[in-house]
C-alpha cells in the first residue's frame, strides 16, 4: 500500500498552471526522486504537499499506520503533525537562534506541559525540557552538530546549515520526508557524505523520502524510482536506468533540437 | 434627500483634503515602504506658513497657497535628507521610530515658537464668502468650490508628472524595484527626494485649505487628520496614487455621513473600524492586488 | 543540573531582594522623596509596558502600535472597581480584573488582525486603540472626557515592585519554554515555523493576549498610583512612547527594555527643568539614537550573570597578558 498517494494534483496561479494533473505514488520505505528542468514546478509540488499552497484541484492521501487520510488544503502545521516534513531549497533556518533551539522548536508539537507550567517552570516543565534536550542532542549527533549546539544557525557554514535543516525536519517525527535540493551548493565530498546520511536516516527512522535534486549522480545513485516533471506535468517515471534512456526526458533537459541532430 | 446632498457636498470638501494628504503618504510608502508619520506635520507647517502670509503680509489665497507649497517642498526634502537618508539600509522599525521622532520634533518645535494656542485664519472677503444655492436647502460655499477645484487641479498636475515626465517614470521604476532602477542608471536618491517634495507640496496646499475652511489652526492639528489620511491611503490601496484619491474621498464621505446621520461622537471610531475591516477583508486595499510571498 | 537551576534561582532572588530592600531603605530615610517616588512608579509601569510589548513586537515579531489601548482598559477597569470598593482586596481584584479584561480584548482583537503582516498589523492595532479611546471618551461609567478622579491609592513601592518583578519573571520564564520558543520562531521565519508544526496564528494570539494582560496590569498600576484617568492619556502618543522604549532598548532584549525604561525616565526627569523644550529635545535624542544605533542599545542580547563572568574573565585575561 502506498504511504503517499497524489491524484490529479493541479495548481494554477491566475492564468498560469504551475502544476497540472500530477499523479505520484510513494510506497512505504521508498526513496524517490523528483527531477526536472528549472521552473518545471518541482518546488510547487512540495509546497502543495506541505500545505503552503492550496491545490486548485486533486487529492493528496497520506496513509500512516494504514489509515488513509486526505491532507490537501490542510494547514502546513497540521500536515506536519500528520507526518510530512520538509527542508527548503533556499534554507529557511531560524537564523538568529541557536542550533539547539532550531531543533527544539520542531519538537514543540510533542510538548505536553501547558502555558501555566511555562510561566511558573513547574516540575512538568523541568522534566519535559530535560527529555526534549536529550532527544535534540541525539538528532544533532546524527548530523555531527552536537558540538555546535550553542552556535547561531546563521554562523554555520553552508553545508552544515543544510544538515541542520535535515535534523530539524527529523525532529517533527515524520513518516514522509521531502528534501528540496539538499545537495545544492555542496562540493563532491560533501555530497558523498550527504548521500550516506540520507540512506542512514531512511533505514533508522523508517522514512519514506521524496527528493528534489539537480545533482544527477546523487539522484541516480540513491533513488529507487524517479519522476520527471516538465512544464508542470509528469513526463516520465521509472527506475534510474529507465529514466536515463527515456527520449522524452532527454528532450526536456537538452531541448528538442537534440533529437534532430 | 436634501440633507443627503448637503452632506455629500461637505463630504467631498473634507475628502479633498484627506486625499491631498493621503497622496503624500502613499507616494512615500510606494517608494521606500515607510509610513512617514512626519507627513501630517508638514501639513501643519503648511497651514502656519499660509497663516503668516495672509496675516502678516496680507497676501491673497492663491499666493499664500503657492508660498506654503514651496516652503513645504523644502521642508519635505530636508526631512528626507537629514533623518531618513542615513537609515536607507536600517530595519524598517528603526526608520519608523525616526519618522515618529521627526513628527514630535516638528510638533513641539512649532509649539515652542508659536505657542500651543489655537490661531484663527483671517476671514475671507468678497466673493469667497458667498455661496451657491442648489435647489432648496442645499448650498455650496465658494470656499468648498475653491477647495474642490484646487484639489482636482493638483491631482491632474500630479497625474501628468507621474505619467508623462521623465522623473515620474523614474519614480515608478524606483517604487517597482529600487536596485534594478539603480542599475538602469536612475538616480535613486534624487528620485526619492523628488517624491518627498511632491507629497509635501500637496500636504502644504491641504494645510492652507484647511486653515481657510475651518478657520483655526494649532501645532497638533496634523495628528488626527494625518491618521485619517493614512487610513484613506490604506483604504484605497497603499502605494497607489489613484487609491489615495479614492480612499480620501471615501473616508471624507463616510465621516460626514456618520456625523450627519449617526452619532457624531463616534465618527472617528467608525473610520477606524472601517480601516480594520478593510484590512481584514482585503489588506491590499480597494484598488490593490494581493501578493504572495515566494517560498 | 537541578542544583545549578536552584542556584540560578537563588541568585536571582537575592538580587531582587537587594533591589527591593535598598529602595525601601531610601524611601524610609527620606532620600527618595515624593517626586522621586513618582518617577520610580513611572519607571516600574514603563518596564511592565515595555517588557510586555517586547514579547509581542521584539520576540514574536508582530508590530503593534496599540499597546496604550490595552493599558487604558486595565486602568479604567481597576479604577472603577477600586472606586466602588476602596479596600486593598478591592484594589487587587481591580488589577486582576483589569488585566483579564485587557487580555480578553487583546485575544478578540488579535484573532482577526494577526493574520496581517508588518505595517498592516501596526495600522490595525493603532486603529483598535483609537477605537478603545473613543469608546472611553463616550461612556458614562468612565465619565467621558473629564475622566475619573480620586481613585484611592493603594499601590506603594512594595506592590510596584511585586508587580514589576513578577511581570518580568513570568515573561522571561515563558520565553524560556517551548511555547515561548514557538513564538520566537514566528519572528524568525513564519513559513518555516508552520512547516515545523507550529500553529503560528495560535501563538501570535497567545503572545498578543499575554502582552495585553500585562499592559492591563501596568494600566492598573498607573490608575492606582496617579489616581486620575482620562482617555487622552492613552492616545497614539502613549503607544509610541512604549514602542520607543522597546526599540531603544533593543527588540528581543528584556534587559534592554529595562535599561531603556530607566534611561528614558532619567532623561525625562532632567528635562523637567525645561518644560518648553522637553519634548523637542526628547524627539531629537530619539532621531539621533536611531541614526547612530538603529538596533537599539542592546540589540537582541541579554545581560546575564554569565555575561558578567565573561567580562570579568576577559578583563582578568587581559591584565594577565599585560603582566606577562
Amino acid at each position: 500500500m502506498s504511504i503517499l498517494s497524489v491524484q490529479k494534483l493541479t495548481k494554477s496561479f491566475g492564468g498560469l498552471t504551475a502544476v497540472s494533473n500530477v499523479n505520484l505514488e510513494l510506497q512505504e520505505g521508498e526513496l524517490v526522486g523528483l527531477i526536472g528542468p528549472n521552473g518545471a514546478g518541482k518546488t510547487t509540488v512540495f509546497n502543495l504537499l506541505t500545505g503552503v499552497y492550496e491545490p486548485t484541484s486533486g487529492t493528496i492521501t497520506l496513509s500512516r499506520d494504514g489509515n488513509p487520510r486526505e491532507i490537501q488544503g490542510m494547514k502546513p502545521y497540521n500536515i506536519c503533525k500528520a507526518g510530512v516534513s520538509r527542508t527548503f531549497q533556499n534554507i529557511r533556518l531560524f537564523k538568529d537562534l541557536t542550533v539547539l533551539d532550531n531543533v527544539r522548536i520542531a519538537m514543540h508539537q510533542n510538548v505536553q506541559y501547558g502555558l501555566v507550567s511555562s510561566f511558573l517552570h513547574l516540575p512538568s516543565y523541568a522534566r519535559e525540557e530535560a527529555a526534549l534536550r536529550e532527544r535534540c542532542m541525539e538528532l544533532l549527533k546524527i548530523v555531527h552538530l552536537e558540538d555546535k549546539k550553542d552556535e547561531m544557525a546563521s554562523n554555520l557554514p553552508y553545508g552544515e546549515q543544510r544538515h541542520l535543516e535535515i535534523a530539524r525536519a527529523l525532529a517533527t517525527n515524520p513518516s514522509v520526508l521531502l528534501l528540496d535540493e539538499p545537495a545544492a551548493g555542496m562540493n563532491p565530498a560533501e555530497t558523498a557524505q550527504l548521500t550516506g546520511l540520507i540512506g542512514w536516516i531512511r533505514e533508522n527512522f523508517k522514512l519514506t523520502i521524496l527528493l528534489i535534486e539537480h545533482d544527477m549522480s546523487l539522484v541516480m545513485k540513491i533513488c529507487e524510482r524517479i519522476y520527471v516533471l516538465d512544464y508542470g506535468m509528469i513526463i516520465a517515471s521509472g527506475t534510474p536506468a529507465e529514466i536515463k534512456s527515456n527520449k522524452k526526458v532527454i528532450e526536456a533537459y537538452l531541448g528538442e533540437d537534440v533529437s534532430d541532430a | 434627500m436634501e440633507q443627503f446632498f448637503q452632506q455629500l457636498i461637505n463630504g467631498l470638501s473634507l475628502g479633498s483634503i484627506y486625499a491631498l494628504i493621503a497622496l503624500g503618504y502613499t507616494m512615500v510608502y510606494g517608494i521606500i515602504k515607510l509610513i512617514n508619520f512626519a507627513h501630517c506635520d508638514v501639513y501643519m507647517i503648511g497651514a502656519y506658513v499660509g497663516y503668516a502670509c495672509m496675516t502678516y503680509f496680507h497676501l491673497g489665497l492663491l499666493p499664500s497657497l503657492l508660498i506654503a507649497m514651496a516652503a513645504c517642498t523644502l521642508l519635505g526634502i530636508a526631512i528626507e535628507k537629514i533623518a531618513y537618508k542615513p537609515l536607507r539600509n536600517a530595519t524598517r522599525i528603526a526608520v519608523l521610530i525616526t519618522a515618529l521622532g521627526v513628527s514630535m520634533f516638528l510638533e513641539y518645535g512649532t509649539m515652542f515658537f508659536v505657542k500651543a494656542e489655537v490661531r484663527a485664519y483671517p476671514a475671507m472677503t468678497g466673493w469667497m464668502t458667498q455661496s451657491i444655492q442648489l435647489g432648496s436647502g442645499i448650498s455650496v460655499s465658494m470656499l468648498q468650490v475653491v477647495i474642490m477645484a484646487v484639489t482636482v487641479a493638483l491631482m491632474i498636475l500630479l497625474q501628468f508628472i507621474v505619467k508623462r515626465t521623465r522623473v515620474g517614470k523614474a519614480m515608478r521604476a524606483v517604487s517597482l524595484d529600487k536596485d534594478a532602477a539603480e542599475l538602469m542608471g536612475i538616480n535613486v536618491n534624487s528620485t526619492i527626494s523628488f517624491t518627498f517634495a511632491l507629497g509635501s507640496a500637496l500636504a502644504g496646499a491641504a494645510g492652507v485649505l484647511v486653515g481657510v475652511y475651518y478657520n483655526s489652526i494649532n501645532p497638533l492639528m496634523g495628528v488626527l487628520p494625518g491618521l485619517k489620511a493614512f487610513v484613506a491611503a490604506v483604504f484605497g490601496g497603499i502605494g497607489l496614487i489613484p487609491g489615495a484619491m479614492v480612499g480620501g474621498y471615501a473616508i471624507g464621505m463616510i465621516e460626514t455621513m456618520v456625523d450627519g446621520y449617526g452619532n457624531s461622537l463616534y465618527k472617528d471610531a467608525v473610520v477606524f473600524a472601517i480601516l480594520i475591516l478593510i484590512l481584514i477583508v482585503k489588506p491590499a486595499g480597494l484598488l490593490g492586488k494581493n501578493t504572495r510571498e515566494k517560498v | 543540573m537541578k542544583n545549578a537551576l536552584k542556584k540560578g534561582w537563588l541568585k536571582k532572588l537575592l538580587a531582587l531582594a537587594a533591589t527591593y530592600g535598598v529602595v525601601q531603605l531610601l524611601i524610609s530615610v527620606g532620600i527618595v522623596n515624593d517626586y522621586l517616588q513618582a518617577t520610580l512608579a513611572t519607571i516600574c509601569i514603563n518596564m511592565v509596558l515595555a517588557v510586555s510589548l517586547n514579547l509581542i513586537t521584539g520576540f514574536t515579531g508582530q508590530f503593534s502600535l496599540g499597546h496604550a489601548g490595552f493599558m487604558s482598559i486595565g486602568a479604567y477597569v481597576c479604577g472603577i472597581i477600586t472606586l466602588g470598593n476602596p479596600t486593598l482586596p478591592g484594589f487587587l481584584l481591580g488589577v486582576l480584573a483589569g488585566a483579564v479584561v485587557a487580555a480578553v480584548v487583546g485575544c478578540l482583537v488579535g484573532l482577526p488582525t494577526l493574520r496581517l503582516r508588518g505595517d498592516y498589523l501596526a495600522i490595525a492595532t493603532l486603529g483598535m486603540s483609537e477605537i478603545i479611546r473613543i469608546v472611553f471618551l463616550n461612556l458614562e461609567v468612565t465619565n467621558g472626557a473629564a475622566g475619573l478622579n480620586g481613585i484611592p491609592q493603594f499601590i506603594n513601592w512594595t506592590w510596584l515592585f511585586i508587580f514589576t518583578a513578577g511581570t518580568i519573571l513570568l515573561i522571561v520564564n515563558f520565553l524560556h519554554s517551548s511555547h515561548g520558543r514557538a513564538c520566537i520562531s514566528i519572528r524568525e521565519d513564519e513559513i518555516a515555523a508552520e512547516a515545523m508544526g507550529i500553529n503560528t496564528t495560535k501563538y501570535k494570539v497567545i503572545s498578543f493576549t499575554i502582552g495585553a494582560f500585562f499592559a492591563g496590569v501596568a494600566g492598573a498600576m498607573y490608575a492606582s498610583y496617579f489616581y486620575f484617568l482620562k482617555p487622552d492619556l492613552f492616545g497614539f502618543l502613549k503607544s509610541v512612547d512604549i514602542l520607543v522604549i522597546v526599540v531603544l532598548g533593543g527588540m528581543g532584549s528584556i534587559s534592554g527594555s529595562i535599561i531603556a525604561a530607566v534611561l528614558l525616565a532619567l532623561i525625562s526627569t532632567v528635562l523637567q527643568s525645561f518644560p518648553e523644550l522637553r519634548m523637542v529635545i526628547y524627539s531629537l535624542v530619539l532621531v539621533v539614537i536611531m541614526i547612530f544605533r538603529p538596533q537599539g542599545l542592546m540589540g537582541s542580547r541579554e545581560i546575564s550573570l554569565s555575561l558578567f563572568k565573561k567580562w570579568s574573565e576577559g578583563l582578568r585575561g587581559r591584565k594577565q597578558k599585560e603582566v606577562a
